[in-house]
């Protein structure tokens, strides 16, 4: 059956006057856009392979490549829009899911956006964070609830275990396969220069990357791939995951191809077998299950290690968070409905979770109003996308924020959103050595701690301005935030008041 | 003496540096002037064979070869970069035979040519390693 022509989404425009047929476009190209012809002495590009990855526009030493959206469109209609038809062209010719990557695109509402930062003015001095000490360091894990004495009156210093990072943030979950190898060991380089945590996902620790343990989060996953003795104790911390933000509800497939060599080694799993994450843990349909996981790994880890228990944000997360900060978990994770991922149904991606914003103040709140709130440390992850949404979360009620997005982006991502395709040209989302290799853990590492230092400034200048010198005094802090365009509705579940109010 | 290295692992082959060389060594400022349309003479090399991909450009032997070999004295070493003067030198090409690296090679005016660090043009630094895009060339002491 002849397939349904669908012009390309996007057209390569080359500047003659600039392009001296270096060919680096075509060399660089893994989806083979770009061809030199010999006959004609000219580039001739393929723009339906094109996915604007930007890849060959960054490399152009003339500047003489853009790509552009393409105007051929089909006729306007507020209903059916292009995206939408084409989608419909694309199932009747395949038959399949819908697959996508990174995270939802659509243009729901960005509550970080619509909340303002306050400020001290005349009745409280801002402080100046390059003058004076400014504290932004954190301890994720049960707190106590009250001191506690001993039988001679001296206090009881021991608490539960704790997880130490310089800043409020940690790299979240990508697992090595989703990843490549040289995305895993940038991640894991500046997260120990940082004095913060990465996250291996749920693919195993590859071997050569245990010497970052230290600064390490190891997933535990419903595929449980790659878990074993010493994963759990070379990690800072140990992760459960129930649910991601992009694909709430649903489980992984990493496809049998990518499954070769260190991954399969990696993942404990035969070369070339699928490896499919099941939507459930099969071992877990209540939080008395939860409760019990959560005490087999404190066991497996002599109850040295805090642990991560991580859930996308749905409906009732404020009950589910409830539950969860009472089995024996030590810190909640909280994933919003734009977080990434290297693959996902569309529809899921698109239509299924709810915003971050939302979800992190209505559990900080339930657990405050329940008296739990010692109980666990929250983090929140889903698109926090700069120092400003990491001083709102804060603010919010979080411990500290999860990003993988943002840091993929200083790794050189350009958020084409074709990771499933499995030929990221930037060497992050792929397994072939040829791509992987386009990425310099020397150069990623070094523009991730870039990244993260900026950020770190920018959340003592913002602190300093409210006159706060300790996150920890931030934390919760909702007076500091105000709502604009806000409905009471939607400013009551954040706990903040609107602008001028 | 900090020296051009290349690191074989994170070259990609992706050839740049041989844009770059053939640029900085044109006298121009604009890229496509100097370069569209035209044979280029980079004085560095990638060579490629499958999947190996490798930047070759002058290692300023500790013994050069070439100076010994130039029959019309036009290869000297100074401050320890091996300089050809393109005056003196009678496109014999000797030299292109007997280094080991092939690191020499004749220039668009026969005479040969070979890489002086962008130590004489206006980038005043290796602009090979500038340019890569993957830190695979470095310039650097070791």
């Amino acid at each position: 059956m002849k397939e349904h022509y669908i012009y390309p989404e996007f057209e390569v425009v080359r500047n003659e006057n600039r392009c001296i047929k270096c060919r680096v476009c075509e060399r660089q190209c893994a989806n083979e856009v770009h061809r030199f012809d010999p006959d004609l002495g000219i580039m001739i590009s393929d723009e339906a392979k094109c996915v604007n990855c930007q890849r060959c526009v960054s490399l152009c030493p003339t500047h003489a490549l853009k790509i552009v959206k393409s105007d051929c469109r089909l006729r306007e209609n507020a209903n059916w829009s292009d995206e939408t038809i084409k989608e419909i062209y694309k199932q009747a010719n395949s038959g399949g899911v819908l697959l996508s990557s990174m995270g939802n695109p659509k243009p729901l509402p960005v509550y970080w956006d619509k909340i303002l930062i306050n400020a001290s003015q005349v009745t409280n001095p801002p402080i100046d964070p390059l003058r004076e000490p400014m504290e932004t360091k954190v301890f994720l894990g049960k707190k106590p609830d009250k001191i506690r004495r001993n039988a001679n009156g001296e206090l009881i210093t021991e608490i539960a275990p704790q997880l130490e990072l310089s800043m409020p943030v940690m790299f979240s979950a990508m697992s090595y396969g989703s990843i490549s190898y040289n995305a895993h060991a940038s991640l894991a380089r500046a997260a120990t220069e940082l004095g913060i945590c990465y996250n291996t996902g749920e693919g195993g620790l590859h071997e050569d990357f245990y010497v970052y343990g230290p600064n390490t989060v190891v997933q535990v996953a419903s595929g449980r791939f790659g878990v074993h003795k010493d994963y759990l104790e070379a990690a800072a911390a140990v992760e459960i995951k129930m649910g991601q933000g992009a694909k709430p509800g649903i489980g992984g497939h990493l496809p049998g191809a990518k499954i070769v060599g260190d991954v399969s080694r990696t993942r404990m799993i035969p070369e070339g077998s699928d490896a499919i994450s099941p939507a459930p843990h099969h071992d877990i349909y209540s939080i008395e299950d939860l409760r019990q996981l959560v005490f087999s790994l404190k066991e497996a880890t002599e109850y040295k290690k805090p642990v991560i228990v991580k859930v996308a944000a749905v409906h009732n997360i404020a009950a589910i968070a409830s539950g969860i900060a009472r089995s024996g978990a030590d810190i909640i994770a909280i994933d919003g409905f734009r977080g990434g991922t290297g693959a996902a149904p569309t529809r899921i991606r698109d239509n299924v979770g709810i915003p971050i914003e939302l979800a992190l103040a209505s559990v900080d709140q339930r657990l405050r109003d329940e008296g739990i709130r010692n109980n666990v440390s929250l983090v929140v992850g889903g698109s926090v996308r700069s120092a400003a949404d990491v001083v709102k979360a804060v603010a919010l009620g979080a411990d500290a924020v999860y990003v993988a997005t943002a840091a993929l982006l200083a790794l050189g991502c350009h958020l084409c959103r074709t990771c499933q395709s499995g030929k990221c040209n930037w060497g992050i989302a792929t397994q072939d050595p040829e791509l992987v290799k386009r990425l310099n853990p020397d150069m990623g590492s070094r523009r991730l701690v870039n990244l993260m230092d900026a950020w770190r400034h920018e959340i003592k200048e913002l602190m300093g301005g409210m006159g706060i010198n300790s996150i920890e005094s931030l934390r919760g802090n909702r007076l500091m935030l105000r709502g604009v365009g806000l409905t009471e509705k939607e400013l009551s579940i954040l706990g903040i008041s609107h602008a001028g109010e | 003496m900090k020296r051009v290295y290349v690191n074989e692992q994170w070259c990609l082959g992706c050839h740049l540096c041989e844009y770059n060389c053939a640029f900085a060594n044109s006298g121009l400022s604009d890229m496509a002037k100097a370069l569209r349309d035209k044979p280029i003479f980079p004085r560095i090399h990638v060579e490629d064979s499958g999947k190996i991909h490798y930047a070759v450009s002058c290692r300023h032997c500790t013994d050069p070869i070439c100076v010994k070999s130039c029959i019309a004295g036009a290869i000297s070493k100074v401050d320890g970069t091996v300089k050809i003067d393109r005056e003196k030198c009678v496109g014999c090409l000797t030299c292109v035979l007997v280094c080991p690296y092939g690191a020499v090679a004749p220039g668009p005016s026969g005479a040969a040519q070979k890489c002086e660090l962008c130590l004489e043009n206006s980038c005043g630094a290796p602009a090979c390693a500038a340019g890569c895009p993957n830190n695979a060339i470095v310039y650097e002491e070791r």
